[in-house]
Parts: C-alpha cells; sequence; structure tokens
C-alpha cells in the first residue's frame, strides 16, 4: 500500500471514530462506525490480511451494524436535544483519552518498542493458510467459539423475550402478582 | 511497506476516541458503538504486528475476536431492550439503581 494512501485513509478512519462520539443522533453516530470499519477492513487487505479483512466486511459491516441499526429503529431513538452530559465530564473524558493516546504513543513508540521483522511466507493471509492454523494449533479454541455463540444466542432470546404472564395483563394480574409476593415473601438462600 | 509505528499509532488513536466515547457519550447505544471501536483499534494493531512478524496467529485471534464481539452485540442489545422495555431510556444517567 503506498503511503500517501495510508495517510488518506488514516486521516478518514480518525475523522470517522471522531464521527462516532460526536454526533448527537444515533444513526449518524452508526453510519460513522460503519465507515470506519470499512477503512479498517482495507487497511486489513493492504496489510495482506484479505480473508480478515472481507470477514470484517461481512461480518461486522455487515451483520452487526445492522443488528444495531435494527434496534435503533425498535427503540425509535431520536437525536439528543438539549445539553448532553456534564461539561466536567466532556473535559475529564478528552483529557482522559488524550493521556491514554500519549502513553500509548510513549510505550509504542520506536526506541522502546522493537520487533524483529520477518519476511511472509508465500501465500500469507490467504484462505489456506488461515484455515490450517485455526483447524490444527487453535483447534480447541476453534470449537470452544461454537459454545460460547450458542450460548449467546440462547442469552439474547431470553433477554429480548417479553415473558407471557408479565406482558398480557400488565402488573394488574394477581396470578403474576401473587407470585411475585409470594418470592418476595419467602426466606431468600444468600450467597 | 507502511512503517509498524505508523500503523500502532492509528490504532492507539481510535482506541483512545473509544476510549472518549464510552467516558462521554450517556447514550447506551453510542456507548456499546464505541466499545466496537476499541476492539477494532486493537484488531489493526493485531494485524499489523502479525504482517510484520510473518505469522498467521494475528489474523486467528482477529477472528476470535470478531466472534467474541458478535456474541457480545448479539447478548448486550438484547440487554438494552430488555432494559429499555423496563424503563423507557437509554440514557445511562438515569439507570441508577445498583449506584450507591
Amino acid at each position: 500500500m503506498p503511503p500517501f494512501l495510508y495517510l488518506f485513509l488514516g486521516a478518514l478512519a480518525i475523522v470517522s471514530a471522531l464521527g462516532v462520539v460526536i454526533q448527537r443522533n444515533p444513526i449518524h453516530s452508526l453510519l460513522a462506525l460503519i465507515s470506519t470499519l470499512m477503512i479498517i477492513a482495507i487497511l486489513f487487505i493492504g496489510e495482506d490480511a484479505v480473508v480478515v479483512g472481507f470477514l470484517q466486511i461481512i461480518v461486522y459491516a455487515g451483520a452487526i451494524m445492522v443488528l444495531f441499526l435494527f434496534v435503533i429503529w425498535l427503540l425509535n431513538l431520536q437525536a439528543e436535544s438539549g445539553p448532553t452530559g456534564h461539561i466536567v465530564l466532556k473535559i475529564f473524558g478528552s483529557l482522559a483519552a488524550s493521556a491514554l493516546a500519549a502513553e500509548l504513543f510513549v510505550f509504542l513508540g520506536a526506541p522502546h518498542f522493537k520487533v524483529k521483522m520477518y519476511r511472509e511466507p508465500p501465500g500469507y493471509g490467504s484462505l489456506e493458510s488461515l484455515a490450517g492454523k485455526l483447524f490444527t494449533d487453535y483447534l480447541v479454541a476453534f470449537e470452544v467459539t461454537s459454545v460460547l455463540l450458542l450460548a449467546a444466542v440462547v442469552g439474547a432470546v431470553a433477554l429480548a423475550r417479553r415473558i407471557p404472564d408479565a406482558a398480557g395483563e400488565g402488573s394488574s394480574d394477581p396470578r403474576a402478582a401473587s407470585a411475585i409476593r409470594a418470592a418476595e415473601s419467602s426466606p431468600r438462600v444468600q450467597g | 511497506m507502511i512503517p509498524l509505528t505508523y500503523m500502532l499509532s492509528l490504532s492507539a488513536i481510535i482506541f483512545a476516541i473509544g476510549v472518549a466515547g464510552v467516558i462521554i457519550r450517556r447514550n447506551i447505544l453510542v456507548m456499546f458503538m464505541s466499545i466496537e471501536l476499541m476492539l477494532n483499534a486493537v484488531n489493526l494493531a493485531f494485524i499489523a504486528l502479525g504482517s510484520r512478524l510473518g505469522s498467521m496467529d494475528g489474523q486467528v485471534i482477529v477472528f476470535f475476536v470478531m466472534t467474541v464481539a458478535a456474541a457480545e452485540a448479539a447478548v448486550g442489545l438484547g440487554i438494552i431492550i430488555s432494559v429499555f422495555r423496563n424503563r423507557e431510556t437509554v440514557h445511562a444517567d438515569e439507570l441508577t439503581l445498583m449506584r450507591w
């Protein structure tokens, strides 16, 4: 990747990342985030991580961001009107973030942080090399990931589900109310 | 190839912007988006270091980070929906049940 392209993409990524934080309307924040993710995907591809770059576009900018979009629509969020948050909080947040960035620069700067460069082997970043690594050295982690995703799906469904008793008649439902009272009056096991 | 320091600097800046977003913004959804921003900044550092070292491990780690981010987004958005259903708000300062 030529350096000017890197500088252009990097500036664009920083501007759109700032847009995520600065925009008042959640939809605008989301669009800025999608643009940041796309630029990061292009940088991945520029770094010879082609498969991961495309996965980034498909999984992140495609699937996860659409999920965010649906939630914003579902909650019918509008732009925040009036002052948002304390001015002290904003100043503190900006200062803390700047301090963190400065600290990272010092740690990752050239004098302290040296990496011995290696030449990339042929086929680096291809699907074959990624799968070869994934299904040999990282096989256990890969299988555990499937359990994680299953747990996440079950958890998300359980969280977002409307409980029939509480939803149908509201809290005036005598059965639900008595159940709640019984639960509150029964001795609880601590710990 | 772009010098490693440049890539890591970009990663550090995006990470710091994500931290600022979590601290400054009070909308839970935007705080959540800032967390995604931080995850991606770390992914960028992984990819940059991996290609300099000529090893595929960085890319595999990024693959796992994406999976965990997907799981986190699903569960987190489920929590946000159920909080909104009960409290009619996504403003973090109004959720004070567990504040001492």
